[in-house]
C-alpha cells in the first residue's frame, strides 16, 4: 500500500478538523476511495505535506526522515522506548530534537510549513493546538495501525478528544496521592485517615495540630493543600468538575467550588496564612536529602506520584506514609495530567510519525522501558515503584510482573497501592480550545484568595466570567471554521 | 547708514547664519565624482545597520501595526477586525490592573534608581587609589548577572522567613514583611532588587562627575559652601544632562519591566504562584501573545505601550528645556 490521495487544500483543512472526512462535490468519490482503502485493511487520515490524505497501515513499511520534537532520552525509560521505536522502523532516520516542546516555536514552524514530523506535548496543550489546526486527528492513524484505543485510560483520552476527534496518543500519566510524615501524625495523635481528605474538618484540625510556629515564623507546615494547582482536585472531591464534559462550560462559580476553595485556603489560614506556608516551602530542599519529610517540617500534602521515587532515592528512611486522596464520601480521587504524541499539520512523514507514536506507547515498549528502570534502580540498591502510563494494559503488566514480585516493604508497598488506586479513580478536563486561559483563570482565582486579595465567592465569579468568555470566543472560532 | 550698521554682526540665529553664508562655489567634475564615491562608500558602510534596522525593527513594527488590526493566532491567516483590539484594551480588567502596577513601579523605581545611582557615583568619585577600580567593578558586576538569575535571586533574598534581607532587618530589630507573597510588599521587593543593577547608570554619572570643572568647586569652597550645597548647586546642575538621560532610559525601562517579575512570579516554575501585584503590562502582553496566542490583541497592547512611552518621553524632553543644562548652553 502506501499510495496517497490528494485533495484540495480546503477539503484537506476540513479533513484535518473532522477526522479526515471528505465533503462537498467530491464526497462521493472520496467515500468510494475511503471505502476501498478500508476494505484493503488500512485507514486514511490527514497529516502530510499540504494536508493531503494519508494512508495508515500497520503492515506497510515506513522510511525517510522523521524529526521528533518534545521528547528526551535523558533516562533509561526514554532511551529504551526511542530505541524500540527505531528498531521497529529500521528504514527511518529518526532525528530527535531533545527537550520540552516550545509551543510558540512549534506554531511558528507549522505556520512556516516546516514543522517537526511528530511531537510530544502535554495533554492539556493538545486541545489548543488542535483548535488552531496545528495538529491533525489521529483516529485514522490508530485505526490503520490496528490500535485498540480501549487500552488507553478514559481520562487521558478525554484530554485529547476535541469535538469527537482524537488528536493525540496518550503517553505518561500523573496522579496525586496523599503523603504524610508518620512521626508528626503520631505526635499529634492522628492517622493517615485524618489527612486523606475524606473529612475536611479533620484536615483543617490536623493542619493546626501539626503546624509549629515560633517567633512568628512557621517552622513546620501542618498540611499543605497545594493551592492553587490542586483546586480541581478539591472541587472534584466536593463533587464538581471545573469544566463540563464537552469542554464548553466553566463551573468555576459553582457553590461546591467556592466551598472547596474556601476549605483549601482555610487550611493555610489556620497555620498563619499562605505567605507563611509558601515562605517555609520555598526555603526547603524539595529534591534533596534534606526534603520536607526527611527534616520533619511538613505534616502532610497531596502530591504527584513521581515524588515517591524522589523520596526513595534521596531519603529512603524518612518516616513517610502514603494513601489515596479521598472525596468527602471517602472514595479515592485524583486529577490526572500527562503527555501525549501528536502529528503536526504538514508533517513530512505522517506514516512514520504515526508508527513512532504507536510503538512508543505500546504495551511491549512500556514493558521494555520498565525493565530497564528495574535494572537501573536495582543497580543503585533501590526499589522500583512502578511506571505510570495512560495504557491500562501496560500498567497492569508492569504492576504484576515487575512491581509486585519485589515484595516491597512499607511504606513503598502501600504507596504503590495508593498510586494504582488513584489512577483508577482519576479524572481530567475535556480538551478545549482555550485551555491556557481557562487554567489561568482558576489559578488566578485561587491565588487572589490565598494572597488575601479577594473572598472565594468574588474571586471565582470573576474567574468564571474570564474563563467562560475565553471558552466562548475560542469555541465560536472553532465552530465558525468547522 | 553708519559704519557700525554696515558691519556684519555676530550670527545669532539660523536665519542670520544662512544669510551670512557665502554661496558655495560650483564643484568641479572630479570633485563631484569623488563626492559620489564617498557617498556610495558611506552608504555601503552603513548598509548592514540599515538592512538590520529595516528587517529586524522597522518591518516587524509595521507588521505588528497591521496585526493589531487583526485577529491572529500564528497558525491561521490574520482576519481584519478594525479597531476592536484597541477597544478591547479599555474593557480588559487585567490591562487596568497591569497599567496600575506598572505606573506604581515606574513612579517609585525611577527616582530611587536615579538617586541611588547618583549617590553611588558621588561615593565612587571620592574613592581614590587602587580601591576605586575595585569598587567600580563591584558596583557594575550585578549588571553582568542575567535578569532571570536576578529574578530567582529575588525569591531567595526576599523570602519572608529565611531570606537574607529579613535576616539583616532582624539584626536591627525589624520584623521584615513577606516580600514575595504579601501583595502589599511584592512591588517594593521588585523595586529593591532592581536597585542591584544600577551599575550602568553609576558609570554614566561617574563619567559626568569627572567632567565638572574643578574651579567651580574651588570657588564654592572659598565661599564656604559645604558638601550638600556644592552637590545641589554645582554637581547636580552640571550633570543634569546625564541625569536626564538616566531618567529617560530608566523610565522607558520601568514601563517595560518584565524579566525579574516574570521569572519570580510567572515563569515556568512559578506559574501557579502568580501574583496580581506583580502583573506588569509587559507580562500581560507576553502572556496574551505567547500563552494565549492572541497575537492581534497583543500587538495592539504593544502599540499602546509604545505610544505611552513616546508621550512620556516627549513630556520629559519638554520639561528638560527648563531643568537640563548642556555644555555650550547660553543660559
Amino acid at each position: 500500500m502506501g499510495s496517497t490521495t490528494r485533495s484540495s487544500g480546503a477539503a484537506a483543512r476540513g479533513g484535518a478538523r473532522r477526522g479526515g472526512r471528505h465533503r462537498g462535490p467530491g464526497a462521493l468519490a472520496a467515500s468510494l476511495a475511503v471505502g476501498a482503502l478500508l476494505a484493503a485493511g488500512c485507514a486514511t487520515g490527514t497529516g502530510g505535506d499540504g494536508g493531503e490524505a494519508v494512508d495508515y497501515d500497520a503492515d506497510a513499511p515506513v522510511g525517510g526522515e522523521l524529526v521528533v520534537a518534545g521528547f528526551g532520552t535523558g533516562d533509561e525509560v526514554g532511551a529504551v522506548r526511542l530505541a524500540t521505536a527505531e528498531a521497529a522502523m529500521p528504514d527511518v532516520d529518526v532525528q530527535l530534537v531533545e527537550g520540552d516542546l516550545d509551543v510558540q516555536q512549534f506554531l511558528s514552524a507549522v505556520a512556516a510549513d516546516d514543522p517537526p514530523d511528530v511531537i510530544g506535548a502535554n495533554r492539556d496543550q493538545i486541545g489548543t493546538l488542535a483548535a488552531r489546526g496545528a495538529v491533525v486527528p489521529l483516529d485514522a492513524c490508530l485505526e490503520g495501525e490496528g490500535v485498540d484505543t480501549s487500552v488507553y485510560r478514559d481520562s487521558a483520552l478525554g484530554q485529547l478528544t476535541l469535538d469527537g476527534a482524537l488528536y493525540g496518543v496518550p503517553e505518561f500519566n500523573q496522579v496525586q496521592v496523599v503523603m504524610a510524615n508518620q512521626q508528626l501524625l503520631d505526635e499529634a495523635g492522628l492517622t493517615l485517615a485524618d489527612v486523606d481528605g475524606s473529612s475536611w474538618e479533620a484536615v483543617g484540625a490536623a493542619a493546626e495540630a501539626m503546624a509549629v510556629r515560633e517567633d512568628g515564623d512557621l517552622q513546620v507546615i501542618g498540611y499543605d493543600s497545594k493551592l492553587p494547582e490542586f483546586l480541581p482536585l478539591w472541587a472534584q472531591a466536593d463533587g464538581v468538575r471545573l469544566l463540563s464534559d464537552d469542554g464548553r462550560t466553566a463551573h468555576l462559580d459553582d457553590p461546591a467550588v467556592v466551598e472547596a476553595l474556601t476549605f483549601a485556603a482555610d487550611v493555610y489560614a489556620r497555620q498563619g496564612g499562605f505567605s507563611a506556608v509558601k515562605a517555609n516551602r520555598d526555603a526547603q530542599d524539595f529534591f534533596g536529602a534534606e526534603n520536607q519529610f526527611a527534616t520533619g517540617v511538613l505534616g502532610a500534602m497531596p502530591f504527584e506520584q513521581w515524588y515517591l521515587n524522589v523520596l526513595d532515592e534521596v531519603s529512603p528512611d524518612a518516616p513517610v506514609v502514603f494513601g489515596t486522596v479521598k472525596t468527602r464520601e471517602g472514595e479515592p480521587v485524583a486529577y490526572t495530567a500527562g503527555s501525549a504524541w501528536a502529528i503536526p499539520a504538514g508533517s513530512g512523514n505522517p506514516q512514520a510519525a504515526c508508527r513512532l507514536a504507536v510503538t512508543m506507547t505500546a504495551t511491549d515498549t512500556w514493558m521494555a522501558a520498565a525493565q530497564a528502570r528495574v535494572d537501573a534502580v536495582e543497580a543503585d540498591g533501590r526499589r522500583f515503584t512502578g511506571l505510570l502510563t495512560a495504557n491500562t494494559e501496560a500498567d497492569e503488566r508492569i504492576r504484576t510482573e515487575l512491581v509486585e514480585p519485589q515484595d516491597l516493604p512499607e511504606p513503598w508497598a502501600s504507596g504503590v497501592d495508593a498510586v494504582y488506586a488513584a489512577e483508577d479513580a482519576s479524572f481530567s478536563f475535556a480538551a478545549n480550545p482555550a485551555d491556557a486561559e481557562f487554567t489561568q483563570a482558576w489559578q488566578d482565582a485561587a491565588n487572589r484568595v490565598v494572597n488575601g486579595q479577594m473572598e472565594p465567592q468574588e474571586s471565582l465569579e470573576r474567574a468564571q466570567q474570564e474563563a467562560q468568555a475565553a471558552l466562548d470566543a475560542a469555541w465560536a472560532e472553532w465552530d465558525e471554521r468547522g | 547708514m553708519s559704519a557700525a550698521d554696515a558691519r556684519p554682526g555676530p550670527a545669532t540665529g539660523a536665519g542670520a547664519t544662512r544669510a551670512g553664508r557665502s554661496p558655495r562655489p560650483p564643484l568641479s567634475r572630479g570633485a563631484r565624482a569623488r563626492r559620489r564615491r564617498d557617498t556610495r562608500a558611506a552608504l555601503l558602510f552603513i548598509s548592514p545597520w540599515v538592512v538590520g534596522f529595516a528587517v529586524f525593527t522597522a518591518w516587524p513594527m509595521l507588521y505588528s501595526a497591521y496585526l493589531s488590526l487583526t485577529d491572529y493566532d500564528v497558525i491561521n491567516a490574520p482576519s481584519f477586525v478594525g479597531l476592536d483590539n484597541y477597544r478591547r484594551l479599555a474593557d480588559d480588567p487585567d490591562v487596568v490592573l497591569a497599567v496600575g502596577n506598572t505606573l506604581w513601579y515606574a513612579v517609585v523605581q525611577v527616582p530611587l534608581h536615579v538617586l541611588t545611582s547618583l549617590g553611588l557615583a558621588l561615593l565612587l568619585e571620592r574613592a581614590g587609589g587602587r580601591t576605586a577600580g575595585f569598587f567600580r567593578t563591584a558596583f557594575y558586576l550585578p549588571n553582568m548577572t542575567p535578569p532571570v538569575a536576578v529574578g530567582v535571586l529575588l525569591l531567595l533574598l526576599f523570602n519572608g522567613q529565611s531570606g537574607l534581607v529579613n535576616e539583616v532587618l532582624g539584626w536591627v530589630g525589624v520584623d521584615g514583611p513577606a516580600w514575595t507573597t504579601d501583595p502589599a510588599w511584592v512591588k517594593p521587593g521588585l523595586v529593591l532588587v532592581s536597585l542591584l543593577t544600577t551599575g550602568s547608570s553609576v558609570i554614566i554619572l561617574l563619567a559626568a562627575l569627572r567632567d565638572v570643572p574643578r574651579e567651580l568647586y574651588d570657588a564654592a569652597l572659598v565661599d564656604g559652601a559645604g558638601f550638600w550645597r556644592r552637590t545641589l548647586r554645582i554637581t547636580v546642575p552640571m550633570i543634569s544632562g546625564p541625569l536626564f538621560f538616566v531618567t529617560v532610559i530608566g523610565t522607558i525601562s520601568a514601563l517595560q519591566a518584565f524579566t525579574e517579575a516574570y521569572t519570580a512570579y510567572f515563569g515556568a516554575g512559578n506559574s501557579t504562584y502568580s501574583n496580581d501585584a506583580a502583573l506588569f503590562y509587559s507580562i500581560h502582553l507576553f502572556r496574551t501573545a505567547f500563552e494565549y496566542l492572541q497575537m492581534g490583541y497583543a500587538s495592539a497592547m504593544a502599540w499602546a505601550l509604545f505610544v505611552v512611552i513616546l508621550l512620556v518621553t516627549l513630556v520629559q524632553l519638554r520639561l528638560s528645556r527648563r531643568f537640563v543644562y548642556y555644555e555650550g548652553d547660553q543660559r
